[in-house]
């Protein structure tokens, strides 16, 4: 019993630690939206992506920038209706 | 058991990255200079700009083997010096401080925080000072904010605290700055969202509602602990804050920015308080007057006595100044005024020199100079209060006109290459060495480059000569001259002696024998001369030219002449010493005795062999003679003997021997500077029949060669000058071509270098008042250079294109280059027209307001016939401006011919197709999208192919036809006298009809998402997927209709993008996310796929996966840091073994060189693992962890780490070597290291 207290605090630890850190109730909603935000700030965060994307889109790299972080608001859409 | 994979490969990096990802301005060396920090891809380096140097240096340079975030500056109080704070992928907190003595940055502070990687809850994205270098606030895109206490302990050591933490989960960060508080507690302003309520409500509504606020966050010393101090909400689309200087008297806070809004902002502040500016925006025929701008870069400069203002660039590139009105500290108004217009920048630095620092974003980065601080010129001057605080209430846009630069004038250019978007490597002019040619930039700033390995000389003067000359000469007349008097010509019979003055005539009575052919000419003791021909010696006495003129005056003649039968076929000499070598094999040997005349030793040198060469080295400083002799004989060795009396007392005794592959055709000794602990060693140069040079170490003591270089030159003899390169000794070495033999300023070891410059038979230094340089003829042509610097050992060709360049395809037999541009969100020709016309008429513009019609009304004539280089192309979104450009980059060094593109098409791909059933004619066909989008997916409304006929040479295209297509074809390929096309996820083949593209055979869904690349050899064909790398595809012509069957595909998702196969079973390429791989088809799978001409085996085989039936192995892995765009199999050097060549999007140009042996694999393997310890990246990333970002790294040794070994210091060096297995000595293992670049690349 103790042992599974002790992985249950763990995880808990984890879970606000590392944003996305699963658990049994996950959504998909959230399983989703967290992939997409993980995605979304990757491309931020290396110069080359983001760099690459700009040359696409063909904008300043700060506009790219803004542009992927505003997406990481609601990255998948409205969050499904509550179910009870 | 071990086992090794059976290939391996030596990563190095040609070229490095140019793309700045940002730039700050600082006093790094404590000189109360300023400097500039600068980080390129994963490199540091520090830039000094001076106008003594007429420009830029870069003083240090450093790979750190990390993904470079963020970088920051930051001094302690009463410190003279400032330290720098960068943030990496490697999840520490690292700060350095720059040694200038030692060239090297010392690791203050190490801390870690967080996992590695770049994550969206890790620090790090975000990076801020306390500009008093309290406290640095490291945050993470979501949610993370870590704040780290400096103090200073003692007089130099600067601790650090443990992290305080200021979390707030759900939240987004926008941008991060520490505020000017003078010595109050350190507050920082974040912008963040907070997005956990749009994550609730399934309405919509909150997302809707989402505000962005301004934070401030207080590091309270006393407590310490950081606290959220105050909110308020700010624009929605605010993105960028700036400093506002605080302090007595100051006003403090921050400028906030965003669309359409530059507002002033501080702590505590009602909403009255507020300043807020609209961003001007242009006017014009061609501009949108309902678009709003956003600040994408800044910087704040503080004039003495506490003025301040701030330069701002938008989006469009238009920097804009803003100045406060804030008489003790109350901000009553803020002013904008248009200043110039400079290409978007990452990072704009000003210095306190009046200097303009702009790291470009495409192109190269330009140093401007400051002329004036904008206030003399007549824009419009915007101030707060015409405009709301809110910016959601109305008010009238301001408007400017841009116009050329006025304030600023560009002073300098580093070249750069960012961004590549296409390359090819190849030898269009027959050169020994091939060319790179590539195509970079973006926009209006894009450019045609071709570079080669070649150091760039700066050409002074050019003359005839009345006939032939084979040799040439410079030389002083007494030892104590400055400058050389005369030129000495060996023309085919007879000598020529020239006297350098006001003008450069013909000496006369200068006492040389001019009716015979020279060999040698040497400023001789205190005040005498000698020539060396080929009958004897004269010793001319006491040479002057008293007038001035040409006409000189000479003391005595001494004649020496050479015994009978025997003529003179070798010689060398310096001040106080000659040699000759005689036709029978003897070497006699002078010295200058005491009143300054020629002594011949009592002994000489009697070879069995006949001499080719002789060389004596400059008498060293403080010594009365030169200590050895080199001999280059006939039997190919070289003989080093004595000049000064050895043990017994005896000269001219052979003291070590060096045997040669080839015969020798000349020989040197020089002095060259070196990482030796003296500074500089004496190096022997031999050069050989067949074009290869040999540079050894020289010892001065026992004359013996040492840690030997080889490197092939050209296919003709070397023969060598000594000469004086950027201030220091080199090596000029002449054979097909001339090259520079000089020891690297950057790194400090061994270069060869061929000049930039037309071949010539024979060269000599050139001293004079003006200035110093070389001397070389050719033929009956003489001319005069100058070798001013030899830091970059690349030399550029630059044609500018009009648009984003995708695709380049080159007509090799033609010498041409077809270039296919395309931008997004641009305003095509034809509507900039449309629109001009429109505005000239005087008719209505649609959107037309009252400033723009007003001023046209005032006679204003539209400033649009701006040059889109530096203004740029006008935007209109959605729309796509598309072209197909010829250049000739050789003859005409220019775009030939334009076709532009119309109906809002772009082209994404380009091929160049000899049709077999048009007879071979040659057709360039190009794959064009219509209507592309790429937000929020990619989206099209059709695709085609465009044919058009080559015509003139390759010069001319006119179109042919166009066929319609289900998809864009991003890929196209000549494909056996056809042209095969990649069309959304199918692989078609198609041949040319009278009216389209006819299909002949086709793959559906050959590859899962798109197929962007093609490649082929034989039947083959390697379609690249976008998302799903690569699939091979076998062609089967001998059935009809003819069937294209995919067979192998890989394992992995690579996001391809580009390709090259290495072999027919083997294929290179590179991803999105920066790496680089290697895959190689299975031989039995290769050898089935070829087997039967039907392939209906290959029909039969059960899919795998629901993919092709077989997976390709991976056989190499290296993350590389840059997206690679091109990868090409090629050699690079004259002679050179093939390697794999890449260029990456952010300027890297880099190879891939295959080790030869296993020992020096296994050699460099050990090494590179005890660099990874001995030498850690100074980011404080793992290099090993570094390279397998993705996926493990697999038989790639890292080239970059391998030559921080020469840099390392020499105790560090010989414990390292002497730890390796193999019997590896240390000159060996720095002379492989030196092969890898000397033998495959530059």
């Amino acid at each position: 019993m103790a042992d599974k207290l002790r992985a249950q605090q763990q995880l808990e630890s984890l879970q606000a630690r590392y944003v996305g850190t699963g658990h049994a109730d996950t959504t998909k909603f959230e399983w989703t939206s967290n992939i997409a935000r993980d995605s979304l700030s990757s491309y931020i965060g290396h110069p080359p992506m983001l760099q690459y994307m700009s040359i696409g889109l063909g904008q300043p790299k700060e506009k790219t920038r803004i542009m992927l972080l505003e997406r990481m608001i609601q990255p998948v859409g409205q969050p499904p209706e509550p179910q009870d | 058991m071990t086992s090794f994979s059976n290939m391996a490969l030596y990563a190095l990096t040609v070229q490095q990255p140019s793309a700045t990802q940002q730039a700050i301005s600082g006093d790094f060396t404590g000189t109360n200079k300023q400097q500039i920090l600068t980080a390129n891809g994963s490199r540091l380096a520090i830039l000094e700009v001076s106008r003594r140097h007429k420009g830029f240096k870069e003083i240090f340079s450093q790979h750190v083997f990390g993904i470079i975030r963020h970088i920051e500056k930051f001094r302690l109080a009463g410190a003279t010096k400032d330290l720098i704070a960068i943030t990496t992928d490697s999840g520490r907190m690292v700060t350095y401080e720059y040694l200038p003595d030692e060239q090297k940055l010392k690791t203050l502070h190490y801390e870690t925080f967080g996992k590695s990687g770049i994550r969206r809850v890790i620090p790090g994205e975000y990076l801020a000072v306390d500009p008093k270098g309290r406290a640095i606030m490291v945050a993470s895109i979501e949610k993370n904010k870590l704040v780290y206490i400096l103090t200073r302990s003692g007089q130099t050591d600067i601790s650090i605290s443990s992290p305080l933490e200021a979390h707030k989960p759900q939240t987004l960060v926008y941008y991060l700055i520490g505020l000017d508080v003078g010595y109050d507690n350190p507050v920082f302003a974040a912008l963040e969202l907070d997005f956990s309520q749009s994550d609730q409500d399934s309405s919509g509504q909150a997302y809707n509602e989402v505000e962005k606020e301004l934070v401030y966050y207080e590091l309270d010393l006393g407590l310490n602990h950081v606290v959220r101090k105050w909110s308020e909400t700010v624009d929605r689309t605010s993105n960028m804050l700036f400093r506002v200087p605080g302090g007595p008297d100051m006003p403090s806070g921050v400028l906030c920015c965003g669309e359409d809004n530059i507002s002033y902002r501080r702590i505590y502040n009602n909403a009255s308080e507020v300043q807020r500016l609209a961003i001007p925006r242009r006017e014009g025929a061609t501009e949108d007057p309902n678009r709003k701008r956003i600040i994408v870069a800044g910087t704040v400069y503080t004039l003495k006595g506490g003025e301040f203002f701030y330069l701002l660039q938008t989006d469009d590139g238009d920097a804009f100044k803003v100045t406060f009105d804030a008489p003790g500290g109350d901000v009553n108004n803020i002013k904008i005024k248009y200043f110039d217009t400079l290409p978007i920048a990452s990072s704009i630095c000003l210095l306190k020199a009046g200097f303009v620092y702009c790291a470009c974003e495409s192109g190269d980065r330009i140093l401007y100079e400051l002329e004036s601080l904008g206030e003399e010129t007549d824009d419009p001057v915007f101030e707060s209060s015409q405009f709301p605080a809110d910016p959601l209430a109305p008010y009238d846009p301001p408007f400017f006109r841009p116009r050329p630069l006025t304030n600023l004038t560009a002073v300098e250019k580093i070249a750069s290459m960012n961004p590549i978007m296409d390359m090819e490597v190849a030898n269009l002019t027959m050169e020994d060495a091939p060319q790179i040619h590539t195509v970079c930039g973006t926009g209006a700033r894009s450019t045609f480059r071709t570079t080669r390995n070649a150091l760039d000389v700066l050409d002074l003067i050019e003359s005839q000569l009345p006939a032939q000359a084979t040799s040439v000469w410079t030389t002083k007349l007494t030892a104590e001259d400055e400058y050389d008097t005369l030129i000495v010509l060996s023309l085919l019979s007879a000598t020529l002696v020239l006297k350098i003055g006001e003008d450069v005539d013909e000496a006369t009575n200068a006492g040389f024998i001019t009716d015979t052919t020279t060999l040698g000419v040497q400023q001789f003791g205190e005040y005498g001369v000698i020539q060396i021909h080929s009958r004897g010696v004269r010793h001319i006495h006491g040479v002057q030219f008293p007038n001035n003129d040409a006409a000189g005056e000479h003391g005595e003649l001494t004649d020496w002449h050479t015994p009978p039968h025997r003529t003179i076929v070798a010689c060398a000499s310096n001040n106080r010493q000659v040699a000759i070598a005689l036709s029978s094999g003897e070497i006699y040997y002078f010295e200058c005795d005491s009143d300054g005349g020629l002594a011949k030793a009592d002994e000489e040198i009697s070879l069995d062999c006949p001499v080719n060469c002789l060389a004596i080295p400059d008498v060293p400083e403080g010594s009365i003679r030169a200590f050895f002799m080199a001999v280059g004989c006939g039997d190919q060795t070289c003989r080093v003997f004595n000049l000064s009396p050895d043990m017994s007392g005896e000269i001219l005794r052979s003291v070590s021997l060096l045997a040669l592959s080839a015969q020798p055709s000349d020989i040197s000794i020089s002095y060259m500077y070196d990482k030796s602990p003296r500074g500089h060693s004496q190096y022997l140069h031999v050069g050989l029949r067949s074009g290869i040079y040999i540079r050894s170490n020289l010892d001065e003591m026992t004359g013996e060669a040492y840690s030997t270089r080889r490197r092939f030159l050209g296919p003709s003899p070397v023969r060598f000058t000594r000469v004086i390169a950027a201030g220091e000794p080199a090596i000029l070495a002449i054979t097909s071509r001339p090259w520079l033999s000089y020891t690297d300023p950057r790194t400090g070891t061994f270069a060869t270098t061929p000049l930039n410059y037309t071949p010539f038979d024979s060269a000599w230094s050139f001293e004079s008042a003006q200035f110093k340089g070389v001397i070389c003829i050719r033929g009956d042509g003489l001319r005069i250079f100058a070798l001013d610097s030899i830091a970059d050992n690349t030399t550029h060709e630059t044609i500018p294109l009009k648009y984003t360049p995708r695709k380049l395809v080159g007509f090799h037999e033609q010498q041409v280059y077809y270039v296919v541009e395309s931008d997004n969100n641009t305003m095509d020709p034809k509507t900039i027209d449309l629109l001009r016309d429109q505005l000239n008429n005087g008719a209505k513009n649609e959107d037309g307001d009252l400033v723009m019609n007003g001023d046209v009304a005032n006679g204003h004539h539209p400033s649009d016939e701006l040059p889109p280089v530096e203004f740029g192309h006008p935007k209109a979104p959605g729309r796509w401006a598309s072209c197909i450009q010829v250049i000739d980059p050789i003859n005409e060094k220019a775009v030939v011919n334009t076709v532009e593109l119309e109906r809002n098409q772009c082209a994404v791909s380009a091929a160049l197709v000899a049709f077999e059933s048009r007879s071979d004619e040659v057709f360039l066909a190009v794959g064009v999208a219509t209507d592309l989008s790429f937000t929020p997916t990619y989206t099209y409304k059709s695709g085609s192919i465009h044919l058009y006929k080559v015509l003139d040479d390759g010069r001319r295209l006119e179109f042919y036809h166009e066929t319609e297509l289900s998809a864009p074809p991003l890929a196209l390929l000549a494909f056996k006298g056809k042209l095969v096309a990649g069309v959304g996820r199918d692989l078609v083949l198609f041949d040319c009809g009278m009216k389209s593209v006819l299909r002949k055979a086709q793959a559906v869904n050959c590859a899962a998402t798109r197929i962007v690349d093609l490649k082929t050899q034989g039947s083959r064909l390697i379609a690249s997927d976008q998302q799903h790398s690569i699939t091979y595809v076998v062609h089967k012509d001998l059935i009809h209709p003819n069937r294209l069957i995919p067979f192998v595909e890989d394992t992995v998702a690579r996001w391809t993008t580009c390709t090259d196969m290495v072999d027919y079973d083997t294929v290179v390429g590179g991803d999105k996310f920066g790496n680089l791989w290697m895959v190689r088809c299975p031989s039995k799978v290769s050898e089935a796929s070829d087997e039967t001409e039907d392939g209906q085996h290959l029909i039969q085989d059960r899919a795998f996966l629901a993919g092709a039936p077989n997976r390709l192995d991976l056989v190499m892995h290296y993350f590389a840091n840059d997206i690679p765009v091109s990868i090409q199999k090629t050699s690079l050097i004259a002679g050179g073994e093939k390697v794999i060549f890449w260029a990456g999007l952010q300027g890297t140009l880099g190879a891939l060189i295959p080790f030869a042996s296993r020992r020096s694999f296994k050699m460099f393997q050990q090494l590179e693992l005890a660099l990874r310890t001995e030498d850690k990246p100074i980011s404080g990333r793992d290099h090993l962890a570094f390279r397998s970002y993705y996926i493990p790294v697999k038989s790639v040794i890292d080239g970059d780490l391998i030559e921080r070994f020469l840099v390392v210091s020499r105790d560090k060096k010989e414990s390292i070597v002497a730890r390796m297995e193999g019997n590896w000595d240390l000159a060996e293992v720095e002379e492989q290291i030196w092969n890898m670049r000397g033998l495959y690349a530059f």
